[in-house]
């Protein structure tokens, strides 16, 4: 077991130097000039323009920089904000845990909705129940969720005004932050109606981003399980005579879960993607706008950082689904 | 409706048909797959007629009509049927000229991803070595980055556009075609008849292309579908960032951008772009599905 | 669910945090996250908003809502005869604000003035480097060149020497780069070993003290309850940050918050008719223009500048791309700054008479660029649609112009070279209401290559704005600067476009908001009813 959890994180390591080598290349390509933009109509003198560059280490040759730049990501620094001047590493985590309580509660939307519809739809397969799922996730599946994110908009915070447009809670609370999650801390500052407040400030969100993930475990459960419905050793347990009820929970449900979470971990990198969408249209404080915003200010070391950043998560994430895959299925942990 | 016609019919076929013959037969017993065929035949007509059809120019400015609504509310008027944007263009034209746009994003994204992921693909598989180690490292690398996030930071450096997002998009593609293409060409290499071509002298691309490249198709054909109608979708997230086609170019998704300020205001600027990009893809996965139905050997199995 | 929101709307405009239900709490619904709080590190608008519009003060600084200067924490200044030396006497018993991490023991003094200059001045001051250290305002107003010494001539007179007389010296230290910062509180944070502190939990003398702030969510201020100009009569303020223009005008609506900037120019209207909404409007100052690079034949030409001019359709643009919120520039600075020039006539439309000075000109087949700019900007909300329009205009005088457009920051910088080719669209917002900050930087011979995008240097304008800039009788500088417009209309080198109106709107329960020229929004002496 100790062999093979190495042998996994070994693989990940050449994966996160060549991350490293791949974003810092694709930030020097981006053309633009950030001392420019940052100077605006007011413009810098061409003197203060090389001042300003050689402090940022612009002038360096690429390989000084980027050597610069993977000795600071060891010591775990990951250099200052151009337009902040702040370390990225605490920009980063400011608005790192909005993403995360956002992605959480899309993902726990998703799965919970998501498997027991699907095992429905399996066990009833072909009923009016199974056709109507799998159409409603077929629909959700290929859903523009930007503009799905509008739509519900104007729905229940335009037209029926149940929902709040966005941010994380109402301005009416004001705690310090404890935990980053505002669903956490609103129960811990002890004020009154602050969870539901921040509650109903998440609603939105996180079916606008569940949605993809929910079509796609619903689907995939409802797949999975078919076809553990149809294997040898659920069709004898049938025939023994076993309960059906007991059939599914127990024989058949355990092994359809496996591919299942493998796409619950394949869907963190989706999460990550509609993140950006999501937190757009919602105003929503993380991580997503905010690499976005890098972007187009040319701020370099927050583009750097927090690419690195959410693609060391996503490595993560995967990593723990394939090791907690070989718990389950020591067939894998053999392999090879 | 009960249990699936699928299953009778694989059995009853009394000889068997050309292979073509028999996936017509599978796919178009599905009844969801046949209506997607008929949406995205309908799609490509009115993008191929566009110039017929269109009741108006798409970047035709009716200066006394801004923000028209459709033609069935009270102020609507039947000469613009989805009414009009906020600078007095036709909404129902530019949505068909639009056709043509997402439509185009999809074949040249396949195409392109496609072909380049084959080549990478069938070359990891061949070359096997230090040429599959860093071909398939890197599409582990691009897979560890969001898609999204990725296909904007290549925009960025390429520039805004609609050529350079189906460029970024094509590129977020190839991991997984790569992957998939290198697994099946290596599945397929370990079988006889490969061995027997190879024995009696055929040369390495004469291999890749002619022998094993057609047997791995089926599965390339479906994840084609597939990226297919994702790449409408993400062309048109990336047109909502401002990031994709520019104004005035009639892409739904930099028309769903151009709206957002409306969102409140003109429900229909906002609501026609978004509900063509959801048909046109959910025809797209609904012929994907039914492909895949049809090409799957182990579904057919059942 | 539906409560909620009501409920929010009516607890916010009636009392305030449920904690202290009888305090006045003003919500600022604004458009993006500082870039931090100390305001001479940074340029843009939301920072200054967000710090030195309200947690600082200045030694003097503009009487609210207008470009008149007015004494700060000095309460009086004296100008040598030579225009070289600046006495400021400071205000006494101006205490700083009390917050979690500083108590301060005195009240301001000359020390906290030389340590908010020095630290921009003196490279070798232990502040200069802290927080990235770049004070780009501080540089571009040439303050390094211009300062000889600041001496401290007792606790509460501070001397400013420069090295040449500079009339526009006191408007500069009225803008937000000149605000003061506690040396009281700055030699504590450095003792401890944590100066960054200094910028990232301001102290300073201002209305509003900063109590909390969560990037991109939201910034909490509370009044000041011993400002030296009375406690602002709101207690808390609270910058609601939401980037889109159309989520701001619902959280409006709905009550959430009562002040929002920069609406949709589609909203407008149903602002103005939203019973609850008055939407306020002034114009702004700032001006957009066309810039020609009159270093580049044919451009060189003063007449075939002016036939150009001739053919560029106005109006058209103050209805097709500003929807109305913007008004026709016939001077290079904005009408609200004083020695505007009322009499200057403005180049007519006339494409006839524009196609005949062409031609009298020998001008045929003229093919150029026209540049715009990818961004939006208060001076030009959307710049493209412009071009697109001055193509059109240019096209039906035999003119062909090809729209071409760069990145941002490359666009500012590309657009410095003198060799560049075609006229580029850009403008300006003035920093302090002084007609120098328009007429010196943007066309001044030292901007060549630099801010004057025009590459325009023109002898009898240069002598003029020289001359303004060493005279501090107000009289005499209206006079030179409204000849300088004069001649700066005879050559033109720009294509004055327009200047923008700034729309404000603000629900009817907010008493005495009032727009600031600059495009700050400050929200001390603002009440909630």
């Amino acid at each position: 077991m100790i062999r093979f959890v190495l042998s996994r994180v070994a693989l990940v390591i050449p994966t996160f130097i060549g991350i490293t080598l791949l974003t810092f290349a694709m930030i020097r390509l981006i053309p633009g000039d950030p001392i420019e933009l940052l100077a605006g109509e007011r413009g810098v003198t061409p003197e203060r323009h090389a001042e300003l560059r050689a402090e940022y280490g612009f002038d360096k040759p690429m390989m000084v920089q980027y050597w610069d730049y993977i000795s600071g990501v060891v010591q775990g620094d990951l250099g200052n904000s151009i337009v902040t001047r702040q370390p990225v590493l605490n920009e980063f985590f400011a608005l790192f845990p909005a993403t995360v309580e956002l992605s959480l509660c899309a993902m726990i939307f998703a799965v919970f909705i998501g498997i027991p519809v699907g095992i429905l739809a399996a066990v009833r397969r072909g009923s009016v129940f199974d056709h109507s799922v799998m159409g409603v996730a077929l629909t959700g599946y290929s859903m523009p969720i930007f503009w799905w994110g509008l739509l519900l908009i104007i729905l229940f915070s335009g037209i029926l005004q149940w929902t709040p447009v966005s941010g994380r809670i109402s301005l009416l609370f004001y705690f310090e932050p404890v935990t980053g999650f505002m669903l956490i801390d609103s129960i811990l500052s002890g004020q009154e109606g602050a969870f539901t407040s921040a509650l109903s400030h998440l609603i939105l969100p996180t079916v606008v981003l569940g949605t993809i993930p929910l079509a796609v475990i619903a689907r995939q459960t409802r797949s999975a399980m078919l076809e553990v419905l149809n294997e040898d050793y659920v069709r004898t347990a049938r025939a023994k005579g076993l309960a059906p009820r007991r059939v599914i929970g127990i024989h058949a449900l355990r092994n359809a879960l496996i591919p299942v979470i493998t796409v619950i971990g394949l869907q963190v990198g989706v999460l990550f993607a509609g993140a950006v969408l999501t937190e757009t249209i919602f105003s929503w404080p993380g991580i997503g706008k905010w690499l976005i915003d890098s972007i187009s200010r040319r701020d370099y070391p927050s583009v750097q950082g927090g690419i690195l950043l959410i693609a060391t998560t996503i490595i993560i994430v995967n990593l723990l689904v394939d090791l907690v895959y070989g718990l389950i299925n020591p067939r894998i942990r053999h392999q090879r | 409706m009960t249990e699936s016609t699928q299953t009778i019919s694989a059995n009853d076929t009394p000889s068997a048909p050309g292979p073509l013959a028999e996936f017509w037969a599978d796919f178009s017993r599905n009844k969801g797959a046949l209506s997607g065929l008929i949406v995205i035949v309908l799609i490509t007509f009115v993008a191929l007629f566009a110039d017929v059809i269109a009741p108006h120019p798409p970047a035709e400015q009716y200066r006394d009509a801004f923000l028209v609504p459709p033609a069935w509310t009270d102020e609507g008027t039947s000469k613009f049927i989805l009414g009009t944007d906020a600078v007095g263009r036709d909404i129902l034209s530019r949505l068909i000229y639009g056709a043509r746009f997402s439509l185009s994003i999809g074949a040249i994204v396949v195409t392109l991803s496609l072909t380049v992921g084959i080549a990478l693909g069938l070359l990891a598989a061949f070359s096997r070595g230090a040429v599959e180690i860093a071909i398939m490292r890197i599409m582990d690398m691009m897979l560890a980055l969001p898609s999204l996030l990725l296909a904007v930071v290549i925009v960025a450096i390429l520039g805004p556009g609609l050529f350079n997002a189906m460029l970024a998009i094509s590129i977020v593609y190839l991991p997984h075609l790569v992957r998939l293409t290198r697994a099946a060409a290596i599945t397929e290499m370990s079988k006889d008849y490969v061995t027997a071509s190879t024995v009696s002298g055929a040369g390495v691309l004469r291999l890749m292309f002619i022998t094993v490249l057609p047997n791995c198709m089926a599965p390339l054909i479906v994840q084609a579908t597939l990226s297919f109608s994702s790449a409408i979708l993400d062309a048109a997230a990336l047109g909502f960032l401002g990031l994709g086609a520019q104004p005035p170019i009639p892409e739904w998704g930099t028309m769903l951008a151009e709206a957002r300020e409306f969102v409140l205001r003109a429900w229909w600027v906002v609501t026609f772009p978004g509900l063509a990009i959801l048909i046109t893809v959910l025809a797209l996965n609904l012929l994907g599905d039914g492909l895949r139905d049809a090409l799957d050997p182990k579904l057919k199995k059942q | 669910m539906k409560r909620i929101i009501i409920t929010t709307g009516l607890i916010l405009s009636i009392a305030g945090s449920p904690a202290a239900l009888a305090a006045k709490t003003l919500v600022y619904c604004s458009e993006g996250s500082p870039e931090g709080f100390n305001p001479s590190l940074y340029t843009s608008g939301t920072t200054f908003d967000a710090s030195s519009r309200h947690i600082y003060d200045g030694l003097v600084q503009f009487k609210r809502g207008t470009t008149t200067l007015e004494p700060g924490l000095a309460e009086s200044w004296s100008i040598s005869n030579d225009g070289l030396e600046y006495t400021f006497n400071l205000r006494k018993g101006v205490k700083f604000q009390t917050t979690r991490g500083f108590r301060p023991s005195r009240d301001f003094n000359a020390d906290d003035v030389l340590y908010s200059f020095n630290r921009q001045w003196d490279k070798n001051h232990p502040y200069h480097k802290v927080s990235g250290g770049s004070y780009e305002y501080f540089n571009g107003m040439s303050m390094p060149e211009l300062i000889k010494d600041i001496v401290k001539v007792n606790d509460y007179t501070v001397k400013f020497v420069l090295n040449r007389p500079e009339a526009p010296m006191i408007a500069n230290l009225g803008m937000d780069f000149a605000s003061i910062l506690s040396a009281e509180y700055a030699d504590k944070m450095l003792a401890a070993g944590t100066p960054d502190k200094v910028d990232l939990e301001p102290v300073g003398t201002g209305p509003f003290q900063l109590v909390a702030y969560q990037k991109d969510a939201v910034i909490r201020y509370k009044a000041h309850p011993q400002h030296w100009q009375g406690k602002a009569p709101i207690d808390n303020l609270v910058f609601a940050i939401t980037p889109d223009a159309s989520v701001r005008y619902q959280k409006l609506r709905t009550g959430e918050c009562h002040v929002m900037p920069y609406p949709n120019p589609a909203d407008l209207d149903s602002m103005r008719s939203d019973p609850n909404i008055k939407l306020l409007q002034q114009e702004g100052l700032n001006v957009g223009y066309l810039a020609y690079n009159s270093k580049m034949p044919p451009f060189d030409n003063a007449m075939v500048r002016k036939a150009l001019n001739m053919a560029i359709n106005k109006e058209a643009i103050i209805e097709g791309v500003f929807q109305g919120a913007g008004k026709v520039a016939k001077n290079p600075i904005p009408p609200t700054i004083w020695s505007y020039n009322e009499a200057t006539k403005d180049d007519p439309y006339d494409p006839a008479g524009a196609k005949a000075m062409l031609k009298e000109a020998g001008i045929s087949n003229l093919e150029t660029n026209i540049w715009a700019m990818p961004v939006q900007r208060p001076y030009n909300p959307n710049a493209r649609r412009m071009a697109e329009l001055i193509q059109a205009d240019w096209a039906a005088i035999g003119v062909k112009a090809n729209v071409v457009s760069y990145e941002w920051g490359e666009y500012l910088k590309r657009s410095k070279n003198e060799d560049r080719d075609g006229a580029v669209l850009l403008g300006w917002t003035g920093d302090n209401g002084d007609p120098d900050n328009f007429l010196a930087v943007l066309l001044g011979c030292d901007g060549v290559g630099g801010s004057n995008r025009a590459q325009w240097c023109h002898k009898p304008f240069e002598d003029l704005i020289q001359k303004a800039k060493t005279i501090s009788d107000v009289n005499e500088r209206t006079r030179l600067y409204q000849q300088a417009q004069t001649v700066f209309k005879q050559q033109a080198p720009w294509a004055t476009i327009a200047h923008s109106v700034v729309f404000m709107p603000v629900r009817k329960e907010v008493m005495d908001y009032r727009i600031d020229p600059f495009g700050g929004h400050p929200f001390y002496g603002v009440d909630l009813q």
